[in-house]
């Protein structure tokens, strides 16, 4: 409709003034009044039943308004499927409150409310309750036989494909062969925000609740279900998320129970866990990978099985696609996947950042790897020979894939050619060992429904809304962006809104889909406008734009003008002003073409290389520098894109050395729940890494043609640099995170 | 089991009530405040619940995570680690105290400029300490600053931009120092 002006440029965030002084609010820092404060009290044992809670010796305090427990909850809906949210997995949903009975460690048992927060907090530290115990299980290692194929359940899942060719004889005959487990412990999000709720009482029971959430749709879903609630009374708001990941998608139990004390005590609560407490629900899951490749000796795939088996929780079945990835990353005729689960009991997992495929390209990529040193290639060129130019699950072409510029431009700017194969054969001037490593993956490209609204007042200043999330991915920005270009105009002169459920709907802030789904609403909805400002700027006097229609006109400066003759131009503010309306408004929604799609296989891919710098003797390993060059359609906005992937190489670094929550089986429960035993990467952890974004058109996915950047920049980075330490020590770690240990 | 009390008065067998609240004074960004405050009321708390100064963040309320930095006689410190009532007669500086949306601190414009934050969670926090670095005048190079910088967690990894941000007024400030 109109040139490019604002969609690629690396604009600033808009909201990044909000962000540095302190004055963007997120969930616990609205301020309402007569504000009453909760504090979750969490259960010491994995299973068992609660046998007494001695709430009237807390509740004598001057200023505890109550304690909330299953004993005193009201009632409230009795089916499951009230609880169901829209990304629940199959099974039975968890119910704060619910009853007696304990299934995993730290799970709220009661919930104190007093008139302050430290009142709160010391009437929780008095509160005695008592258990009967039950003997729990939380060791996957117990359940590798107990293993079941789960059902549907959950949306976005997908069964593996049933098996190709025959990969047993393939590899029986094959001349160069590998098989090895591939293990990570489970880990949490832990995102610097601490889940929160400021549930406001508005009067009447009518409740504002800002929580920490990835959906305020999906929120006000949940809670008008549970609690009976109408829409209109049931606002959900969340204007910024100190980071989600994942963690926000499904209503946790600080919104109920936020809510719930609200509606009971009909006075506004605000709630916040502790850090600890962030332990208490999803988590990645604890997952074994087994891995069989063969070769043939011109360097091709012979055969290729991938199984993988995680945990869940008693109570529903957590599903995630960890091995389909790996029968469309290379060009194999003999395949086989498969996946399980094994019910433990523990909180149900929970999708974070690049669910299953995070996963799966840690057990295929160092599988890779292993198979390339094994068949005497470079693990580079090995890639290259099973370069898949069609999707073999689904058997369907991709709609774009530059994978193969990814992995040409990615070793160009790392330098790849200069890498010798044999291990150890690589150091630095001060005699430290250098390994350098490639791992690489595929992510979903996909769309969902969304709507949006945009009105444009006398003084010419445009505002767009969705009730998309912001969390850290650039939201405002693109958003702002994608307006900008449609109706011509400068940023200033844009205001995007999100996180509202009085806001059109948009899906969950998930997937890497928001930049395809609310971002194609945005255009449509702009354009719809600008079809209205046509007709208006038509009824001008003397309107050079008589008889145009909309393909006949774009959107530039502030302008409408001819795009046969650029002078024949009329000013929007002119437009706006000479009809006599305050304001113009349009709404429009984005669906995905699905006839046009479903002939094909909608994917991102990447290619991460990594050198690590390893200490001979103290076996400390630095991850020295990383090139990341991503294949992901079109790049809306090059800073914050960027950004994304850098984050994504930091959640990769992470997991490949520092992160994982430890189980302590005795008592079933996360023992390093918190921010200093739960490693992270810090600023000294952090060195050079380069982002290359391959240009990759695609007209097909959506039409914006863009595939989404949150999680694909994560793929193969542990991998890579599990690799780089092979190929550095000679030594194979299988078992996430290399620690020092490890190499010792 | 029985679930003891965290609390060990009342592990002894008795529900005390808390303590009685007192007023406390604070001069937080130039400006003067008497709250009126449970002793064990931390920095953070009376700062985000009863002044409404939410631009420092919670993050871990255990020190280990840095999102509620602020400068004290402009020396940074975990908020979240001290209660209000040691810092009356002290300078306390926020975020909201180093500059406004309209009038950005050069910090702040800096981690705008070098999109040194995604989410935004940590990023009071990181300016604080990054001023905290500043008024130290110890940090100059790229590996003294990922090392003095390292006492505040970013999840979302927006080290590389954190880096490039305060290298950029360090280097500003040096080159101020020599001209």
């Amino acid at each position: 409709m109109s040139t490019t002006n604002h969609i690629g440029k690396p604009t600033s965030r808009v909201d990044g003034p909000a962000k540095v002084t302190g004055t963007a609010r997120y969930a616990a820092e609205y301020a309402v009044p007569d504000l009453t404060y909760g504090w979750v009290i969490s259960s010491p044992i994995a299973k068992g039943k609660i046998t007494k809670i001695h709430a009237d010796e807390v509740l004598a305090l001057p200023g505890v308004l109550q304690v909330f427990s299953h004993e005193n909850v009201p009632s409230l809906a009795w089916f499951d499927r009230s609880y169901k949210d829209q990304v629940a997995p199959g099974g039975s949903p968890f119910r704060p409150l619910h009853d007696n009975e304990i299934k995993f460690s730290q799970q709220p048992v009661a919930l104190v409310v007093a008139e302050n927060f430290e009142l709160a907090r010391y009437a929780a530290s008095l509160l005695r309750i008592e258990y009967e115990q039950e003997k729990h299980e939380t060791s996957l290692e117990t359940k590798r036989e107990d293993g079941f194929e789960p059902g549907r359940g959950k949306t976005g899942y997908m069964p593996p494909p049933p098996p190709r060719g025959n990969p047993d004889k393939a590899w029986e005959e094959a001349p160069h062969r590998m098989e090895a487990e591939y293990v990570h412990g489970a880990q949490h999000h832990n995102p610097m925000e601490l889940f929160a709720t400021t549930a406001e009482w508005r009067g009447e029971g009518k409740i504002t609740a800002y929580d920490k959430t990835q959906g305020v749709y999906n929120v006000q879903q949940y809670l008008t279900k549970i609690f009976g609630l109408k829409k209109d009374d049931c606002r959900v708001v969340n204007e910024y998320m100190g980071g989600g990941f994942g963690s926000g998608l499904r209503p946790q139990y600080s919104v109920f129970l936020a809510v719930m004390a609200a509606l009971e005590l009909k006075r506004s609560v605000r709630l916040t866990l502790t850090r600890q407490q962030m332990f208490s629900f999803g988590h990645r899951p604890h997952t074994l990978q087994y891995l069989k490749l063969a070769t043939n000796a011109d360097g091709t795939l012979a055969a290729l099985q991938h199984h993988a088996l995680h945990e869940t929780s008693r109570f529903e079945d957590y599903t995630e696609n960890v091995v389909n990835w790996s029968g469309m990353l290379y060009q194999c005729d003999n395949v086989k996947l498969g996946y399980q689960l094994a019910k433990l009991d523990v909180y149900t997992p929970l999708d974070m950042r690049a669910p299953g495929a995070a996963t799966g390209s840690i057990g295929l990529e160092i599988a890779m790897d292993e198979m390339a040193y094994e068949a005497g290639l470079d693990p580079l060129e090995f890639r290259l020979r099973n370069y898949a130019e069609r999707d073999q699950n689904q058997d369907k072409p991709f709609s774009s894939k530059k994978l193969r510029e990814c992995y040409h431009q990615g070793a160009a700017k790392f330098g790849w050619d200069k890498r010798t194969q044999a291990p150890g054969s690589m150091r630095d001037k001060d005699g430290k060992l250098i390994g350098w490593g490639i791992g690489g993956g595929v992510w979903d490209a996909t769309q969902q429904k969304s709507a949006a609204k945009a009105s444009i007042t006398a003084d010419g200043h445009l505002t767009v809304s969705s009730a998309a999330g912001e969390n850290g991915t650039g939201t405002y920005t693109i958003m702002t962006q994608i307006a900008a270009e449609t109706l011509g105009l400068p940023i200033e002169a844009v205001t995007f809104k999100l996180g509202d459920t009085d806001l059109p709907e948009a899906p969950l802030q998930g997937g890497s889909w928001t930049a395809a789904s609310v971002g194609t609403a945005v255009k449509n909805t702009c354009e719809a406008l600008g079809e209205k400002l046509l007709k208006l700027a038509q009824k001008l006097d003397d309107s050079p734009l008589k008889g145009a229609k909309l393909e006949d006109v774009e959107f530039v400066n502030g302008q409408i003008r001819l795009r046969s003759d650029a002078s024949q131009a009329v000013v929007l503010r002119d437009v706006l002003q000479a009809s006599g309306e305050t304001k113009v408004e349009a709404d429009s929604s984005a669906m995905p073409n699905m006839l046009k799609q479903q002939q094909y296989s909608l994917h991102s891919h990447n290619i991460v290389f990594a050198e690590v710098k390893v200490d001979e003797e103290l076996g400390t390993v630095h991850v020295t520098r990383v090139v990341n060059a991503v294949a992901a359609g079109r790049i809306l906005n090059l800073k914050t894109a960027r950004s994304q992937v850098l984050g994504s190489v930091v959640w990769g670094i992470s997991m490949a050395l520092m992160e994982e929550t430890v189980m302590d089986h005795k008592f079933g429960r996360y023992m390093n729940h918190n921010y200093a035993e739960y490693h992270v990467p810090v600023n000294a952890d952090i060195h050079d890494i380069d982002v290359l974004f391959v240009e990759e058109e695609d007209d097909i996915v959506n039409p914006l043609g863009v595939k989404g950047i949150g999680e694909v920049g994560m793929l193969g980075v542990a991998a890579a640099i599990t690799n780089a330490v092979f190929h550095a020590t000679g030594k194979r770690v299988r078992d996430l995170p290399v620690m020092i240990d490890k190499l010792l | 089991m029985t679930q003891q009390p965290t609390n060990s008065a009342a592990r002894a067998g008795g529900v005390a009530a808390p303590p009685p609240t007192g007023p406390v004074r604070l001069t937080i960004n130039g400006q003067q405040h008497t709250l009126q405050l449970a002793p064990w009321t931390t920095l953070l708390d009376a700062l985000r619940e009863y002044l409404h100064l939410t631009g420092t963040k919670k993050g871990c309320d255990h020190g280990q995570c840095g999102a509620c930095t602020v400068l004290v006689d402009g020396k940074r410190i975990n908020s979240c680690l001290t209660l209000a009532v040691m810092h009356e007669d002290e300078d306390i500086t926020t975020i909201e105290g180093l500059g406004t949306p309209e009038t950005l601190h050069p910090l702040q414009q800096a981690f705008v400029d070098h999109d040194a934050f995604q989410c935004g969670y940590c990023t009071p926090g990181q300016i604080c300490s990054a001023q905290g670095l500043l008024n130290e005048g110890r940090a100059h190079t790229e590996a003294e600053i990922r090392e003095h910088m390292s006492g505040n967690v970013c999840r979302c990894g927006a080290y590389v931009g954190i880096l490039n941000a305060v290298k950029e007024v360090v280097d500003r400030k040096s080159s101020e120092h020599r001209s």
